[in-house]
């Protein structure tokens, strides 16, 4: 497909740019941006008047749970594709604990060849640092990364086994492969249901202190340090990690981070009502934290917001809270929870959108992130006043499992594209005017 | 006046209004266990379920006598027995329970929360026999009810309690209510087993027995869990006793008078001697006693009933 978009306000962080302007996309590929571009003589040009929209690189989420293969019950490399692109993102990569674990080629390949029936999403697969994630022995890194995987992680497990860390990140830094880590205590955290504060003391449910976190953390930079590899460490949710990462930033040690929507926006307090939706691991924090998680985005020390997108059914949640299941679903809440930091000017829109898009891309080292010409057409239209209802009817994940249920947010993706090719559109439903799907 | 609500969840949601129509209507009813014939009619007809999940034998004879003795048909449901076995969740129960219609369903289960999550399922009145380490506000209320019958007051008494705080929740139940009732209120136990940020409940916090019982008016002694030395939460059955085993030589340092107290089950010479335990200051068994008399008035409470 080619088209002209025209008018709208154009955010690319990797090419510095914000303002109105022109783009041009012809058979997939953006192929120009300006003032005033008018159509080639090119046949079958579809021209888009987006006065009043913002347009950006496709949302890219490097942190989200398909379930496939294993869990179809909870989500579908299909359904979470469907939850993606109505989330506004065009790429996403997808965590190895599944059934099996994709610890090995053939999993990785079937993944990819899903996702290439679905084609919806850009999918990349994040193969296990270990055999079944039991942190015992290191899964064949080299010939994971031939089958496509683009980074590795345990995510669900740390590694606790420092040496066997250690080793992980030697050999996978050799490879270009990049070390994403779960960082979690566990002899601190077993038993846990939720951050241990007042909060968990009035509620008398197992508390989760933050130390078991940071302490992994402090753990992961040091030896991150001492093999000279890269690391990125996943769902930061404490300020003493922050401040750790900060450090080893200001250090030189390459690190990176990521955080997610629900860890600058909620705290343990949302806990009170025994949520199980709410229920999710890392645990919801402090206010402090949350506080410390905005500012590390704000200066640069949390490069990227992930969705860390968990379906889980009604059967595995739909029990006591210390028996459900940790995880909530946010492929389609993420942009306009992490909207809020603009309206709070605690980011601009382009630091959001490098965020959400360029950065990560840049760390996983993939294409997208960019409205660069020559690269796929892979972008976003983003409607800033959209005002719209959390629901479950609207939900397109398999799973509805969000504490977000009922609330009201502004700002949402109304139309995602992929290589010239629309995989969401509610671009026409006027405010006034009930979706149709 | 009546209680303006359909579960008894916490201590934490009741007002002080609330406690006092509660244990007010409770000493009224203490007089019926006395008679020969120890039944009233009050609640013919009504059916009231004891839903346990977690092994009790103080608790579900207390709320099972409660029901008899004002004429409810009381059924009595515990773990081993029920489907729970088989696999069925707490949610497929309470809907089956439901459809059956019973008036009260009293639940007690080692997950904190799960009485909130029944409440918000089913229509029958919920009151929570104990729920994880979170509340057990019967065991709260009859604890007041024995303080003011034998102090006349809760206002500006001195309460210490003592042991597993982070585990207990008698402990949580007590703290709120007696708080709300006006009197002060000091928690002491090792530092692990003192909770986090417990502070913030607005109580004192000890290490060392002998601080924490200078010169109060009421002990409650809680008991010690044995399986949890294997969680590293004392060293020591021994040396705990050592510690915190509330004895002929501590006793001394607080008001004459004072009230010793215990949920139960006790553990002799462990936390409290059997001196202690047996002796003058012990209102142990009249706590068991105001148990049934609470555990009616919230029956009766709740289906309806005036004050």
């Amino acid at each position: 497909m080619n088209w002209l978009i025209k008018g709208a306000r154009i955010i690319d962080p990797s090419q510095h740019i914000d303002g109105p302007m022109d783009i041009l996309i012809e058979d997939g590929k953006v192929v120009k941006l300006g003032q005033n571009l008018s159509a080639s003589r090119k046949k079958g040009i579809t021209g888009m008047d987006l006065a009043g929209f913002v347009v950006t690189p496709g949302l890219v989420d490097m942190h989200t749970h398909l379930r496939e293969p294993g869990f179809e019950y909870k989500e579908t490399i299909q359904t979470g594709s469907e939850a993606a692109c109505a989330g506004g993102f065009t790429s996403i990569a997808c965590m190895a604990n599944t059934n099996p674990v994709n610890d090995t080629r053939s999993v990785t390949e079937f993944i990819l060849r899903k996702a290439a029936e679905t084609n919806l999403v850009n999918v990349y697969p994040i193969a296990a640092i270990t055999l079944q994630s039991q942190g015992k022995s290191l899964a064949e890194f080299w010939d994971l990364k031939e089958a496509g995987a683009i980074a590795l992680s345990d995510d669900g497990k740390p590694v606790l086994d420092s040496a066997i860390m250690r080793r992980a990140l030697e050999y996978a830094d050799s490879l270009g492969l990049l070390i994403i880590s779960h960082c979690e205590d566990t002899s601190l955290s077993s038993g846990g249901a939720m951050n241990e504060g007042f909060p968990s003391t009035e509620l008398g449910l197992p508390g989760i202190p933050g130390l078991a976190e940071d302490i992994m953390v402090a753990r992961d930079l040091l030896l991150a340090e001492y093999t000279r590899s890269s690391i990125h460490i996943a769902h930061v949710s404490t300020a003493g990690s922050v401040r750790l990462i900060r450090d080893a930033k200001a250090r030189g040690i390459k690190v990176t981070a990521e955080t997610a929507p629900h860890y600058f926006t909620l705290t343990d307090e949302d806990l009170r009502t025994y949520d199980v939706n709410a229920k999710v691991y890392p645990p919801l924090r402090g206010k402090h934290d949350v506080e410390a998680i905005k500012e590390g985005l704000r200066d640069g020390t949390i490069d990227a917001i992930t969705s860390d997108h968990a379906p889980h059914a009604l059967t595995d949640k739909e029990v006591e809270f210390e028996y459900a299941a940790s995880g909530m679903i946010g492929l389609e809440t993420s942009l306009a929870l992490s909207l809020r930091l603009v309206a709070a000017e605690t980011l601009t829109l382009s630091q959001l959108i490098d965020k959400m898009s360029t950065r990560p891309a840049m760390i996983l080292g993939i294409t997208g992130g960019s409205l660069r010409p020559g690269l796929p057409a892979d972008l976003t239209i983003i409607d800033l006043e959209r005002s719209w209802t959390v629901s479950c009817e609207a939900i397109r994940s398999r799973s509805k499992n969000t504490p977000f249920l009922g609330r009201n947010l502004t700002g949402k993706a109304v139309l995602t594209m992929k290589g010239g090719v629309v995989t969401y559109n509610e671009l026409h439903n006027c405010h006034d005017h009930p979706r149709h799907s | 006046m009546i209680l303006a609500r359909k579960d008894i969840l916490g201590i934490k949601e009741l007002s002080k209004d609330e406690i006092v129509l509660i244990l007010d209507t409770a000493d009224s009813f203490i007089e019926i266990s006395t008679r020969e014939i120890k039944k009233v009619p009050t609640l013919r007809g009504k059916t009231v379920i004891n839903l346990f999940y977690e092994a009790s034998t103080r608790t579900r004879t207390s709320f099972e006598i409660a029901g008899k003795r004002l004429s409810a048909d009381t059924i009595n449901i515990s773990a081993s027995t029920s489907s729970v076995v088989k696999g069925e969740t707490i949610l497929d129960t309470a809907r089956n329970l439901e459809a059956m219609n019973p008036d009260v369903i009293v639940i007690r289960h080692s997950a904190a929360g799960a009485p909130h999550m029944l409440a918000s399922m089913v229509k029958q009145s919920i009151i929570n026999a104990g729920d994880g380490a979170h509340e057990h506000p019967t065991q709260a209320l009859l604890d007041m009810m024995t303080i003011r019958a034998k102090k006349g007051r809760l206002e500006n008494l001195k309460v210490t309690i003592v042991g597993d705080i982070a585990h207990s929740r008698v402990a949580r139940s007590n703290i709120y209510g007696l708080k709300k009732m006006g009197a002060q209120v000091t928690v002491a136990g090792p530092a692990t087993m003192i909770p986090k940020d417990i502070e913030q409940m607005g109580v004192n916090v000890h290490s060392s027995l002998d601080e924490a019982i200078k010169e109060v008016d009421v002990i409650m002694m809680l008991r010690i869990q044995i399986e949890r030395q294997h969680q590293n939460i004392f060293p020591s059955l021994r040396e705990y006793a050592q510690r915190f085993c509330l004895s002929k030589k501590n006793i001394s340092l607080a008001k004459k008078d004072v009230l010793v107290m215990h949920p139960g089950p006790i553990n002799r010479g462990v936390e409290i001697s059997p001196d202690i335990a047996d002796g003058p200051y012990s209102v142990i068994l009249d706590q068991v006693t105001n148990g049934v008399a609470v555990r009616m008035a919230l029956l009766y409470l709740l289906t309806g009933g005036k004050a």
